[in-house]
C-alpha cells in the first residue's frame, strides 16, 4: 500500500510542478490578445494646439459596412466655434496597409463649430484612423482620431 | 489523505472539461452570431429604381433572364452564364457568352444587397449591372435599339402594364448603340437626343425589370447556420447543426489567428469592398488591373445612380458620391466575394485561378507578393492540419 501512495505522491508533484510552469509562463507572457489599444478619445487637441475637436457619429452609434454621418466639432482652446474652416480627410487602417473604403468629406456646416462629415464607411472591424486636416482663419492644423470596432 | 484524493479528482475534472463541449469565448461567440444568416436583415428598398419591388416586373424580369432572344444571336441569356440549378454561376474559370470573356461568372445569391458590381465594382446598382453583359460583345452582344424593338415586339402589353406606354418606335433604327460596333455608334450618333432618351428609358427599364427579379435571389441557411444558432442560444446542437472538432477548429482559426473573417465578415462573409490579395494574372488574358480601371467606367456610365435614369433621389448615391476614385490601394484589387455556398463552386477568384479551397487556402497562407499594386495580405502560419480545418469549415457554409 505504501508504494502506491508513493507513486501518488509522485504524481502529485509532477503536476504541482506542472501547474507552477504553466502560472510562471501565462503570468509573465505579454498579453498579446489584450493590446495596450490606440487612444480612441473622440475630443482631442489638435496637433499644434490650434484647435480643440471632436468627432462623434452623428446618431450616436457607429454601425460596421454601412455609410454614416459624422460631426467634426472644431472649437478655439478659449471655446469659440471655428468657422469657414477647411477640411480633409484622409485615414485607412494603418495594420492592414489600406486607407479608407469611401472618401469621406465635410458636407455642411451645422453652426457652432460643428461640421457634417458625409461618406464614412468602416468595413470591417479592427483598428481605423481618420485624419483630419484643417485649414482656418486662425491657421491650418492636423488631428487623428482612432476608431476601433 | 483525503484531501489528496480530492485535489486529484478535482485535476481529472478540470481536465476532462477542456475536451469535452466546443469552447468559444464571449467575443468569439459575438463574432459567430455576426455571422449567421439569422443576422441577415431583409434588403433595403432600392430608391433607384421604383420597379424593385413590384411582382409584375420581377415575373417580367425572370422571362428576360432565362430569354436566350435577349442576345444578338439568340444563344445566350443571363441563365447561361448564370445557371439556376448552379447557384446561378457556370462552374468555368472564365464566363463564355458569345465569347470568351476574362472574369469568373459571380453567383447571384443575395446581390441585392451588393453596394458594387461585377468583380471590380464597375457598376453602381443591380439594374445598372443587368443592362451590361447586354451590350458586351463577348456576353450577350446585343445593342440597345435592338433590345428596345424586341421588348416592343415580344412583350410590348407587359412592359406597358408596369412600365407605362412604349415610346413610338416608327422612325427608330433597328440597331443603334454608344457602345455597339462602328456601325452601331454611327447610327446613334446620328439619332436625335429625344430618340436616345427614348431608347435608354426602355433599356434602362429592362435593367429594372431584371433586378427586380434579381432580388429574390437569396441565401439559404446551411449548417454553419444551424450550429451558430444553437452555440449563441445555448440549445444542444442536433443532426447535422453538431460540428466535427476539425470544423470546431477551422471556425476558430477563421475567426482568429487566419484573419478570414477580416475582410469575409457579417452573415454574407464579404466586407463589400475592394482589395489587392496578390492573385495571380491568368496568362493569355488582357490586362486587368480591378478596381483602379471600373472608377472611370461607373462614373462614365449614364445609369449609374447620378444619371437620369435613377428613380427617386440623390440621397441614394452616396457610394458613388464618397468612391474612393485614385488610391494606390485600387490597383488589382477585386471585390470580397461571399463565402456561402464557396466549396461546391471551384474555381475560385475573379478569373477562376485556383482549382480547390485547398489552392484558395494555400493562396492565403504563403501571401506572395501581388505583380502590381501592393497585397493587403500577410503570410501565416499555419499546419497542414489547420489549412485541412479551414476547408473543412468552409464546406459548411455550403452543405
Amino acid at each position: 500500500m505504501a508504494s502506491i501512495w508513493r507513486y501518488l505522491l509522485a504524481g502529485f508533484g509532477l503536476a504541482a510542478l506542472l501547474v507552477g510552469i504553466l502560472a510562471v509562463v501565462y503570468l509573465t507572457a505579454p498579453r498579446s490578445s489584450h493590446p495596450a489599444g490606440p487612444d480612441v478619445s473622440r475630443t482631442k487637441n489638435t496637433d499644434n494646439g490650434l484647435f480643440v475637436a471632436s468627432f462623434l457619429p452623428e446618431r450616436g452609434v457607429v454601425r460596421q459596412g454601412q455609410l454614416q454621418s459624422w460631426l467634426l466639432t472644431l472649437k478655439t482652446k478659449s471655446g469659440t466655434p471655428v468657422e469657414g474652416a477647411a477640411i480633409t480627410i484622409s485615414g485607412g487602417m494603418p495594420l492592414h496597409s489600406h486607407g479608407l473604403p469611401t472618401s469621406p468629406q465635410a458636407t455642411d456646416y451645422l453652426g457652432d463649430g460643428r461640421y457634417r462629415i458625409e461618406g464614412v464607411k468602416f468595413t470591417m472591424s479592427g483598428w481605423w484612423q481618420l485624419h483630419f486636416a484643417i485649414s482656418a482663419n486662425a491657421g491650418s492644423d492636423t488631428v487623428l482620431f482612432n476608431v476601433v470596432l | 489523505m483525503r484531501w489528496l484524493s480530492r485535489f486529484l479528482a478535482m485535476m481529472v475534472a478540470v481536465m476532462l472539461a477542456g475536451c469535452g463541449e466546443p469552447d468559444f469565448s464571449d467575443a468569439e461567440k459575438k463574432t459567430i452570431a455576426s455571422l449567421a444568416l439569422s443576422s441577415l436583415p431583409p434588403p433595403k428598398p432600392d430608391t433607384t429604381n421604383r420597379f424593385a419591388d413590384v411582382p409584375a416586373a420581377a415575373a417580367l424580369g425572370s422571362t428576360l433572364f432565362f430569354d436566350q432572344g435577349m442576345s444578338r444571336d439568340g444563344t445566350v441569356s443571363c441563365s447561361t452564364c448564370h445557371k439556376i440549378d448552379r447557384q446561378f454561376q457556370d462552374d468555368l474559370p472564365q464566363a463564355v457568352g458569345v465569347g470568351h470573356t476574362n472574369r469568373r461568372t459571380m453567383p447571384l445569391a443575395g446581390v441585392a444587397r451588393d453596394p458594387w458590381f461585377f468583380w471590380d465594382g464597375r457598376r453602381d446598382s443591380l439594374w445598372a449591372q443587368a443592362l451590361t453583359p447586354l451590350e458586351n460583345p463577348l456576353e450577350q452582344a446585343g445593342n440597345r435599339a435592338a433590345y428596345a424593338h424586341y421588348i416592343k415586339a415580344r412583350f410590348g402589353e407587359r412592359y406597358e402594364r408596369i412600365f407605362g406606354p412604349l415610346p413610338d418606335f416608327s422612325d427608330m433604327p433597328s440597331n443603334a448603340s454608344p457602345l455597339g460596333n462602328d456601325a452601331e455608334k454611327a447610327v446613334w450618333d446620328a439619332m436625335s437626343g429625344v430618340q436616345r432618351d427614348a431608347i435608354n428609358g426602355v433599356f434602362a427599364n429592362i435593367g429594372k425589370a431584371i433586378a427586380a427579379f434579381e432580388r429574390s435571389i437569396e441565401p439559404a441557411p446551411t449548417r454553419f447556420d444551424r450550429f451558430a444558432m444553437d452555440l449563441v442560444t445555448g440549445a444542444e446542437p442536433k443532426g447535422d447543426a453538431v460540428f466535427s472538432k476539425e470544423e470546431i477548429l477551422g471556425l476558430k482559426l477563421f475567426i482568429g489567428k487566419a484573419n478570414c473573417v477580416t475582410c469575409h465578415n457579417g452573415p454574407r462573409f464579404t466586407d463589400n469592398g475592394f482589395h489587392n490579395t496578390g492573385v495571380p494574372p491568368v496568362a493569355g488574358l488582357p490586362p486587368d488591373r480591378g478596381r483602379i480601371d471600373a472608377v472611370r467606367q461607373v462614373e462614365a456610365d449614364p445609369f449609374n445612380c447620378f444619371g437620369a435614369y435613377r428613380d427617386g433621389d440623390a440621397t441614394a448615391c452616396g457610394e458613388l458620391r464618397f468612391m474612393v476614385k485614385d488610391a494606390p490601394q485600387l490597383i488589382r484589387a477585386y471585390k470580397t466575394p461571399s463565402l456561402r455556398g464557396a466549396a461546391t463552386r471551384p474555381p475560385y477568384m475573379h478569373a477562376g485561378q485556383f482549382s480547390s479551397l485547398d489552392e484558395v487556402v494555400a493562396h492565403y497562407a504563403k501571401a506572395a507578393p501581388s505583380v502590381e499594386g501592393t497585397s493587403e495580405i500577410h503570410p501565416l502560419e499555419l499546419s497542414d492540419h489547420e489549412r485541412a480545418a479551414l476547408v473543412a469549415f468552409l464546406k459548411t457554409l455550403s452543405e
